[in-house]
């Protein structure tokens, strides 16, 4: 990994060394005002990146932060046997917020469309204030949604946790200012910059693991919506709907109940690489139910405390 | 071929044309994806855009938040994203109504160049002149000015020309280096990626061929580290490392924001106890251990002696300039919050927190002529010259030499928000 530099100042940087030098930028600036960080981690690829660019921005200590999963109780199986193989990997600790729990305690209901997503904005605001977490970060991008577009970097939230786009802090330079209010927190988004196609640049040049399911593999699918849906125990075909196995792989990892796979045989990074140069359909079109519900889908989840 | 990054602003309003010209630079780059081209066609369609010819609605692609369709207004600055061959953009997109100067400010900050636009069939505006002072005063390295709907004026070239000499006599007064003035339709997309036909008497660069030829100066300056973060493992040490090789380790973060610094080099440390000079023992960027740093880079460097830094202190290589406590420097303020002469504050320089004062309002600059007039208290949007007195000294710079030491945020102690963004101009003696 040991490069020598001698090249003159004027040499341009790559674009993934100029976004990783701005995220490990942005990651310093909040350990270090901040009293007590966490990092949201799903095991999906974004929040994979964040995490190694957190141990770069420490290196050589150990991360120095928990990281937080927000479990809907529709995870993919091998998602969950990846997040625990990271935790054990870079010996963190491992926060977990339940939605299968509170639904079994009766203190949220279960929607009419089965979906968790919107379900997990109160556990992850009750995860917040129970571990005191002054500043979570996450891997949200800009380039996923409008909405998003329009994220700080720093994204103050009240106790709600709720997003105001029309009270914004402005962020000027790379000065950072993450004071808030007593009873609010802080959303940290270090890869805001970055692209999906810039991620998975990074995930090649520096040989990060993920999930199996981001690769082609073949599995029990059925079609709806125009996205192929797995057949879990959450995601069952209705009647007409024809299941059949088909290679496929998942180009987000979120709550089964509402993540869709593409037929794809892609199978190593490179190829997942070739694929997105000629993808014509957005990320979270391809992939997320819950963002095609409206266009303002996401704008919703954030004004309501959704990251 | 290394691909590289470009930073960019937009400033001007919706009436210029400013939507559909990001619009057609995110359409032409081929950054807009199958579902949402699909989303902005049929959105033209039911409002019946082109009339005869149904046509694509280019402006639609920034259509924002809820909030602001509902409201008909943009609120705040948008990133977008887009990539040619050559080069990747990130374009910050500033909204020209609401709180104009804050969001140009936002996003002018950051950016390497900056397309204004002016509508060809009004010239130069007030407007216009308000968005080139704001970038002069931000320094941006390379203003574009687009003077769109030039098919509104039948491309007519001394309608062009005439534009053209009046926007360099203004950027020439307000001592801006690069501009280049380009004929374009937005609309139609002449003089955006490709050259036009209908322009055959201009000679110049497209919008996007400026863009991606372009290359910003950086790292001319003495090198400087702003230490972020402090960084001795100890017993925490990340798995997998020798325990007995990084017992002592003790490093410190940040990011070098001019200049370049190798190992060997001496080096000046400001801090607020006596200044001291060390050496550079080692230097770690993300990729591992290098020999030399390059500026932008986020870096981890160790110092040779037994020397106390912390967080807030400034490694700077070759002879520093003394550090200050009383700065004049322009400011534009951010937050509804009123400032007033005597007012206390935090101030923010690299990555120093400080308790500051505000030792006097100088005077109130009007962006459009420059004119000053005499304050007792500063608005939102104003642009003004004050003098801030810091409770400790500063290794500060002008703005035109360093981005980073030259310029800072002033911190409502009491609601935490930021009041304003400062430009320092020039400095009073040492403290």
């Amino acid at each position: 990994m040991t490069i020598t530099a001698n090249a003159p100042t004027h040499v341009r940087r790559s674009v993934l060394d100029e976004l990783e030098a701005e995220s490990i930028h942005i990651i310093r600036e909040v350990l270090a005002e901040f009293e007590n960080p966490g990092l949201l981690f799903s095991g999906g690829k974004d929040s994979v990146v964040v995490l190694h660019l957190l141990a770069k921005a420490v290196f050589p200590a150990r991360v120095p932060i928990p990281v937080v999963h927000i479990d809907t109780g529709h995870n993919f199986g091998e998602v969950l046997k990846f997040r625990d193989q990271v935790v054990a990997r870079y010996g963190l600790n491992l926060v977990v917020g339940s939605v299968q729990e509170y639904i079994d305690r009766g203190e949220l209901t279960e929607l009419p469309d089965g979906t968790r997503n919107r379900l997990q904005t109160r556990v992850l605001l009750d995860t917040i204030e129970a571990n005191r977490f002054d500043v979570v970060f996450g891997g949200a991008r800009r380039d996923e949604d409008k909405a998003r577009a329009k994220e700080r970097i720093l994204s103050l939230r009240d106790e709600f946790g709720v997003w105001d786009p029309r009270n914004q802090r402005p962020e000027i330079w790379n000065l950072y200012n993450g004071r808030h209010a007593p009873g609010g927190h802080v959303r940290a988004f270090p890869i805001s910059n970055w692209t999906e196609r810039d991620i998975w640049a990074y995930i090649n040049q520096e040989q990060i693991q993920l999930p199996p399911i981001y690769f082609a593999h073949k599995r029990q699918v059925f079609e709806r919506d125009g996205m192929w849906r797995a057949v879990t125990g959450v995601s069952l075909p209705a009647q007409g709907e024809i299941v059949s196995i088909r290679q496929v792989r998942y180009r987000t990892v979120g709550d089964a109940s509402c993540t869709g796979a593409v037929l794809s045989a892609a199978d190593t990074v490179p190829k997942v690489l070739d694929e997105l140069a000629l993808a014509t359909v957005t990320e979270r079109g391809a992939t997320r139910a819950d963002d095609r519900i409206s266009a303002a889908g996401m704008e919703d989840r954030k004004t309501e405390g959704y990251f | 071929m290394t691909t590289t990054l470009l930073r960019i602003a937009t400033a001007g309003s919706v009436d210029d044309g400013k939507s559909t010209l990001v619009g057609r630079l995110l359409h032409d780059a081929k950054a807009i994806l199958a579902d949402s081209l699909d989303d902005i066609a049929r959105t033209s369609a039911e409002r019946g855009f082109g009339g005869e010819v149904p046509a694509l609605d280019l402006a639609l692609v920034t259509d924002g938040l809820r909030a602001e369709r509902e409201q008909g207004i943009t609120i705040d600055v948008a990133y977008r994203y887009f990539s040619t061959s050559n080069r990747s953009f990130i374009l910050a997109d500033c909204p020209g109504h609401v709180q104009y100067t804050r969001n140009t400010v936002t996003g002018a900050s950051t950016a390497d160049a900056a397309i204004v636009l002016v509508d060809a069939r009004h010239g130069v505006l007030e407007q216009t002149r308000r968005h080139l002072g704001v970038l002069s005063l931000l320094r941006v390295p390379q203003l574009v000015i687009a003077v769109n709907k030039m098919d509104l004026v039948d491309w007519n070239e001394q309608r062009f020309s005439d534009i053209e000499s009046q926007i360099l006599d203004i950027t020439a007064e307000l001592g801006i280096k690069r501009t280049t003035v380009i004929p374009v339709s937005a609309l139609n997309g002449d003089n955006i990626v490709d050259a036009s036909a209908l322009s055959d008497w201009y000679a110049g660069p497209t919008l996007l061929g400026l863009l991606e030829a372009f290359e910003p100066e950086r790292g001319q300056a003495t090198a400087r580290l702003d230490v972020q973060y402090v960084i001795r493992p100890q017993g925490a040490l990340a798995p997998g490392l020798a325990a007995e090789e990084y017992r002592d380790f003790r490093g410190y973060s940040g990011t070098l924001a001019d200049g370049q610094l190798s190992v060997g080099d001496t080096v000046q440390i400001i801090s607020n106890g006596q200044p001291a000079t060390s050496n550079i023992k080692s230097i770690r960027n993300s990729h591992g251990e290098v020999s030399t740093a390059l500026t932008g880079e986020a870096v981890l460097v160790e110092l040779t002696g037994e020397i106390d830094i912390a967080r807030g202190d400034t490694i700077i290589a070759g002879e520093p300039k003394a550090p200050v406590r009383e700065i004049e420097a322009n400011i534009c303020v951010l937050s509804p919050t009123k400032i007033t002469a005597g007012q206390l504050v935090l101030i923010k320089h690299g990555t120093k927190v400080a308790r500051a004062k505000i030792e006097s309002l100088d005077h109130v600059i009007n962006v459009v002529d420059f004119a000053r007039s005499v304050a007792t208290e500063l608005q939102l949007n104003d642009l003004a010259r004050i003098t801030v007195r810091s409770s400790a000294a500063l290794a500060v710079d002008e703005y035109q030499n360093s981005r980073t030491a030259g310029s800072f945020l002033l911190i409502d102690p009491n609601s935490g928000a930021t009041l304003a963004a400062g430009i320092i101009e020039a400095q009073n003696a040492a403290a």
